[in-house]
């Protein structure tokens, strides 16, 4: 009978433990809180080129985290990308003439969305959209266009003895 | 004659290979009824039919039901499970769950099928086990025990929900001579006191003589023989008479059935 | 020598093993109602499953976190991105490797157990003297052993997981030098509930899928010591087989 329940007791410590690992792995290893689906308020914003920026990619004010990015569409209408914000409750005194950009983390880092305080009176709110948009900087198109002047200067030099 | 089992016409194939072809056969109530037969003709087959753990391809399984008779073959699998609570089987090796001891054995179909509570089930375990002579095994695990007290355990556990009818498939199979003594007298006792009907599956004909009061012997799937055991030693049939005299090849080949040797050998 | 028609005969002959598994694990939940009728009989085999394999899953879940700590650091530093060392691991480890490794070491430990188990009991006629004592074997011995493997498989891929983080949480962090706030936040920053839920989702489909393997090939075992023996190693073969191509059937559906 003792060889029985200290068996039952094995077993039960071994379920308690196993559901104690979910409930580390489910508290430690994501924020719930910040996940939480429906807190939050959204706002739009429209660029001509988000390069690599992706949905979740943090959204930042004074390089503090303020919200994530929601959802990222293709306008086919008017040919841009439309990117949903969701920006905790907290932050509710954003001044609606703000501007947002797609930012770069380090030089070839991830993408990230700043955005850039304005001076009116009145605030963002649910669903409202930010007019003032800075695409990404695309290194390609800088190399590019910065070789294309550089043989313009070359070119004219030669030209001109 | 009050039989408990009435078997018609039964036939049977295994991959093809027919093992019974027209079987008839009948076990007399309260008796003791011996089916003996060389190895490979079906008997331990026959018994699963018994059971209901396979299904006649034709032909009839029946058993004494209230008034009636039912065939077992027609039976769902409720019906089945019901049926079997009035029988008992030995199997040719013990068949005891390894993981339990002996009590625990012999208790089992108690714990399983009843709803008695552990001081009612302690006294019937203890008594089965005192009839078959083993009380004092019973905290042994089955690992711990002899064929023949193995077999005599697997008898207690047989007889604890007090069936009506005990299957026997080779029970004096590889037993010294003072434990196939006593197997016989537990067979022929339990039988007569509980009022019991017991087939006994078995190809050793001394035993058989002692023990059955009635006998069966199949052969190519049907039953070429039957009466009492000492009706059938004087026999005048060449397959009986082969079969109690134990020759190796007779009127039933020794061989299993198979092609032309010669042709066998050159690999055709 | 292959003939053609042995691989339309192979294909068959799975094809055939793979209803009769789906009809037996039909059976078994019509049988399952034993789990609530009694406990007991399930709580013996989540040990048996679970308990018993704790000791081989933490072990190998350590290490498995370990060697992701060194190759994590190293792979990373050359992006100059150790800091994302906790996301990268736990993210593997979570979708992809807590599941499958598990299951693979499940099958090896509990599945080999299982299969043996039930073959012998065929081999020797329990089975049968169930049958003839009016106990449903499938009820009685199959349907427990299915349900404790499959509760238990989910538990020891949590455990497995949650050792194999802090495993390379230890080696990152305490050996090589990465930023311990930084280790765990970054995993809290890429770590969805999502990625949680799919391990976990992983992990059911197979411990249903090791169990009912490992009882399948015991339960219907050729009933000899030969027989037993193969149904032990047909478990192992099968269920690695199994568990990859679900694996890869499930993630495609869910990515
Ligand atoms: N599962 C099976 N599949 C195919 N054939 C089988 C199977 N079981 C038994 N057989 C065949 O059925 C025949 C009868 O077997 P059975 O076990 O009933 O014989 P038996 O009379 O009890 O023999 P023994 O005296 O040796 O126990 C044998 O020839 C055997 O080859
Ligand atoms: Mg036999």
């Amino acid at each position: 009978m003792a060889a029985t329940s200290t068996r039952d007791l094995g077993t039960g410590l071994f379920v308690l433990l196993g559901f104690a690992a979910l409930a580390f792995l489910l508290t430690q290893t994501t924020d719930l809180d910040e996940y939480r689906g429906d807190s939050g308020y959204r706002v739009v914003a429209r660029f001509q080129d988000i390069a690599g920026l992706k949905v979740r990619a943090p959204v930042t004010m004074a390089g503090v985290n303020i919200g994530r990015v929601e959802k990222i569409e293709f306008d086919g209408d008017r040919l841009d990308a439309l990117v949903t914000l969701r920006i905790e409750n907290r932050y509710d005194r954003i001044p609606d003439d703000s501007d947002a950009a797609v930012l770069t983390a380090g030089l070839l880092g991830s993408k990230y969305i700043g955005i850039g305080p304005g001076g009116s009176d009145t605030y963002l709110a649910d669903s409202s959209e930010i007019q003032l948009t800075q695409s990404a900087i695309v290194l390609e198109k800088l190399v590019s266009k910065f070789l294309f002047s550089q043989a313009e200067n070359t070119g004219g030099g030669q030209a001109d003895p | 004659m009050d039989n408990l089992i009435e078997i018609k016409n039964l036939h049977f194939k295994r991959a093809d290979r027919p093992i019974f072809a027209g079987l008839d056969l009948d076990i007399p109530r309260g008796k003791v009824t011996a089916i003996m037969g060389p190895s490979g003709t079906g008997k331990t087959t026959l018994l699963r039919m018994i059971t209901g753990q396979l299904r006649a391809g034709q032909g009839s399984v029946r058993i004494a039901d209230g008034d009636g008779m039912t065939d077992i073959g027609t039976l769902d699998r409720d019906a089945i499970y019901r049926l079997r609570r009035r029988m008992g089987m030995l199997f040719q090796n013990s068949a005891l769950l390894t993981d339990l001891d002996v009590f625990e054995n012999v208790a089992f179909p108690l714990r399983e099928i009843t709803d008695l509570p552990d001081r009612l089930i302690r006294p019937i375990v203890l008594m089965k086990l005192e009839a078959v002579g083993l009380r004092g095994a019973a905290g042994l695990m089955p690992s711990e025990l002899s064929g023949g007290m193995g077999r005599r355990v697997a008898m207690a556990r047989a007889l604890v929900m007090d069936p009506e009818l005990l299957l026997y498939d080779e029970p004096f199979s590889g037993l010294d001579p003072i434990s196939l003594g006593v197997i016989l007298r537990l067979i022929r006792e339990t039988n007569d006191v509980l009022g019991l009907t017991s087939i006994v599956v078995s190809h050793d004909v001394e035993e058989i003589a002692r023990l059955a009061d009635y006998c069966y012997v199949i052969a190519e799937g049907r039953a070429i023989a039957h009466g009492p055991p000492a009706e059938l030693a004087r026999s005048e049939s060449d397959l009986v008479r082969q079969f109690m005299a134990g020759a190796a090849d007779g009127p039933v080949p020794f061989h299993y059935p198979a092609g032309d040797f010669a042709r066998d050998l050159a690999g055709d | 020598m292959v003939q053609p028609g042995s691989i339309v005969g192979g294909l068959l002959g799975f094809l055939g093993k793979l209803g009769a598994s789906v009809y037996f694990l039909g059976e078994i939940l019509r049988q399952s109602g034993i789990g609530i009728a009694r406990p007991r009989l399930v709580v013996e085999q989540i040990h048996n499953a679970g308990v018993l394999s704790l000791v081989i899953i933490m072990t190998s879940g350590l290490f498995v976190g370990m060697v992701l700590g060194l190759q994590g650091v190293d792979a990373l530093s050359r992006l100059r991105q150790e800091d994302i060392l906790g996301a990268s691991v736990a993210l593997v480890l979570l979708k992809e490797l807590g599941p499958v490794v598990t299951a693979l070491l499940f099958a090896g430990r509990a599945g080999t157990a299982l299969a043996s188990e039930i073959g012998l009991m065929r081999a020797t006629d329990q089975l049968s003297a169930m049958e003839v004592m009016a106990i449903d074997p499938v009820r009685r011995i199959v349907a427990p052993r299915f349900l404790g493997g499959a509760i238990s498989l989910p538990l020891l891929t949590g455990v497995f997981n949650v050792v194999g983080i802090l495993g390379a949480w230890f080696i990152g962090v305490y050996v090589l030098g990465v930023d311990n706030g930084a280790f765990w936040s970054q995993m809290q920053e890429y770590v969805d509930p999502e990625d949680i839920w799919e391990g976990i989702f992983k992990s059911a489909a197979f411990g249903v899928a090791a169990s009912l393997i490992a009882v399948f090939e015991g339960y219907n075992a050729v009933p000899t010591a030969e027989g037993v023996g193969l149904a032990t190693t047909r478990t192992v073969v099968t269920t690695s087989i199994v568990i990859l191509m679900l694996d890869y059937v499930i993630t495609a559906a869910l990515l």
